[in-house]
């Protein structure tokens, strides 16, 4: 009954929210019922929700693929920024090359820098023996400042006022609408690297290897496996998703890199990660119901007058449930 | 451009670097010691960056209904003490991993302090008073240099008095021993997991009060933007310093300077690297833990019930 906790958690979370919202002088059952209607309650909403949901799962893979090999990674902000920069500067450098290969690189950059970003923890903690969770975190901040310092800087197009943006990569690359929907071929992208993910974790060597690291790093390193590499590699690709969330909110949604881009995006993957239990499958899921929190906070401004960050505190909220309700696991400790 | 005037501008240099080391330092300060307690019991508190931006709030919130600065410094206390307390009741629960929850409340505490601060954002509170020592010197950068907070004071001497505690209290034994063995100390009849959650909520408080620093001095007023990973580095900080609390203090006075190179440089006309030189903080946390870590060894001076070591 692995469902049981997160059953209860979302349950808590509803009535602990409920009960915080009537605290605070909001009509409490409106708010749910907002939520509900925000998140999924019309074509709109979901229109909405799945567009968030797109660079949620990439994000989420930040946290669940290096998870599996006991690594606890939380920086996914910093890698989808630094991944979505360099994404930007594909097309303005190869400006009239085809579309397929522009697209294609874009992808490749902001997968290749974004899984650097992440691999460097992965890289400090076996070298060094740094903890990620810190170092990640740590590289997300360095991360938006060397964004910061290059998009204000050197690669600022020089037309963008009151905006520091990167020049726009143009309406010919940019990635758009799933036909017969408001939502971005983005989407698809989401859905099959959590399937890919999925696949390379349950039915390769690979994913086999990176698990037993995970579930003992001692007994990895007795029978021979490359511990090292099986880190650095499950950093690399968890950080290369986040990476290709920021490229494709460059393509799809922005046009070009500026502060926007740095959204939340990379700290929702950690909460829906864990709700996941760190599955890539289950981060879909995950994904949307993080996505439909996120997406019904305007109705709640615009219906209730709550603040922009009642999202936060009910996704907060569902976190600290969440993990509240490991406990009720009875299948043994989860390391990370 | 002469040698005189170059030198003068790297002696301004260096003073505004003190300066900001005085004024910039005193978050970490309050953060590492209270995570030097909770790390001394066995557990590590990563939410302690959301404790410090709720007792950025809720200090900012009630010294501006009060009046009063020193109430808000108490509330914001008392905020971080029941953030710590639940930090420390989920964490007892069976199969709860502690550094987990303190994402967890990392990103609750903010929500909740940017919901309830929204308010917040206009009004202005009283501010904490400052300690003029530079009154001798005519040099007004030296003056400036050394217009300090009433709480550094307080933080640097509670920083001896828990190194004192640590060694000669049966409170601090107890903690000590906790932290160090959990089954030799339930063997003497210590409770292990009461004492876990006085430590945390001692180390919310203090963190709470850290936060309060920075709405009520320096920079003195409340947003959303008013900690950038503060509370993170401080809890780093609590590594490199080896669970000293005086070690910890000068820690803090270092990555205060370094948080104040960006500032500085800026005041001498170099604004080019603005972005990067902010980044200072961050990048020396990264080089000092890859220094003070190592694969393989276990961390002298290490609480031996971390699971930020053992791992």
């Amino acid at each position: 009954m692995s469902l049981l906790p997160l059953v209860a958690a979302l349950f808590v979370t509803a009535v602990l929210f409920a009960l915080f919202v009537a605290s605070q002088g909001y009509p409490a059952f409106d708010a749910l019922a907002l939520v509900g209607k925000g998140a999924f309650g019309s074509a709109f909403a979901w229109q909405n929700t799945l567009s968030r949901a797109a660079p949620i799962m990439l994000t989420a893979l930040c946290v669940a693929l290096p998870a599996r090999a006991g690594l606890l990674i939380i920086g996914g902000e910093g890698a989808l920024a630094l991944g979505g920069l360099a994404a930007a500067m594909v097309p303005v450098v190869l400006a009239g090359w085809s579309v397929l290969l522009v697209q294609g690189l874009m992808a490749m950059a902001g997968f290749v820098v974004g899984g650097g970003w992440i691999a460097l923890s992965g890289w400090l903690r076996y070298k060094r023996g740094v903890n990620e969770t810190i170092s990640s975190l740590l590289l997300a901040y360095i991360g938006a400042a060397v964004f910061n310092f290059l998009v204000e800087g050197i690669l600022r197009d020089p037309a963008s006022l009151n905006k520091p943006s990167t020049a726009p990569i143009g309406d010919r690359y940019a990635i758009g609408a799933i036909p017969g929907m408001d939502v971005h071929w983005g989407l698809v992208w989401g859905f099959l690297v959590c399937i890919g993910a999925w696949w390379l974790m349950r039915h390769t060597v690979f994913g086999f290897a990176t698990g037993v690291v995970g579930g003992n790093p001692r007994a990895a390193q007795m029978v021979g496996l490359p511990v090292g590499r099986l880190m650095l590699m499950a950093c690399f690709l968890g950080g290369g998703a986040a990476g290709l969330a920021g490229m494709l909110e460059v393509a799809a949604v922005h046009g070009d890199a500026n502060a926007d881009l740095m959204a939340g995006y990379g700290y929702a993957g950690i909460l829906v990660s864990f709700a996941a239990r760190h599955h890539p499958l289950g981060v879909i899921a995950g994904a949307l119901l993080v996505g439909g929190i996120g997406a019904s906070g305007s109705l709640l401004q615009r219906h209730l007058d709550l603040p922009d960050a009642a999202t936060l505190v009910l996704q907060g909220m569902l976190f600290v449930s969440l993990l509240a309700f490991e406990t009720l696991n009875r299948k043994g400790v989860q390391r990370v | 451009m002469s040698d005189a005037s170059g030198g003068i501008a790297v002696g301004s240099l260096l003073l505004a670097l003190l300066g900001g080391a005085m004024r910039v330092s005193t978050p970490f300060l309050f953060v590492s010691l209270g995570e030097c307690i909770t790390e001394k019991s066995g557990r590590i508190n990563l939410g302690l960056e959301g404790t410090l931006v709720f007792g950025a709030m809720s200090g900012y919130g009630v010294a501006y209904l009060t009046g009063s600065p020193w109430l808000g410094i108490l509330a914001a206390g008392g905020s971080g003490l029941l953030l710590g307390v639940m930090h420390g009741l989920l964490c007892s629960l069976p199969r709860v991993n502690d550094i987990a929850v303190g994402i967890a409340m990392m990103l609750f505490g903010t929500g909740l302090a940017f919901f309830l601060g929204k308010p917040l954002i206009q009004p202005v509170a009283p501010t904490l008073p400052s300690l003029i020592l530079g009154g001798w010197s005519s040099n007004t950068q030296i003056q400036e240099a050394l217009r300090i907070n009433v709480l550094l004071p307080i933080g640097i001497a509670l920083a001896f008095a828990l190194r004192w505690a640590f060694v000669h209290t049966r409170w601090g034994l107890a903690l000590r021993l906790v932290g160090d063995n959990a089954a030799a100390a339930r063997a003497l009849g210590y409770p292990v997991v009461p004492v876990r959650i006085v430590a945390t909520a001692v180390g919310g408080f203090l963190a709470g009060i850290g936060g309060a620093f920075l709405s009520l001095y320096y920079p003195g007023s409340w947003n959303e933007g008013l900690s950038s990973g503060q509370g993170l580095m401080a809890v780093a900080l609590v590594i490199f310093a080896r669970w000293d609390p005086v070690r910890c203090a000068l820690a803090a006075l270092l990555f205060g300077a370094a948080g104040a190179l960006g500032p500085a440089l800026q005041s001498q006309g170099i604004t080019s690297g603005y972005y990067l030189f902010n980044a200072a903080p961050y990048v020396l946390t990264l080089i000092l833990m890859s220094m003070s870590w190592s694969s393989g060894r276990s961390l002298a001076g290490a609480p031996g019930e971390l699971s930020l070591v053992n791992r």
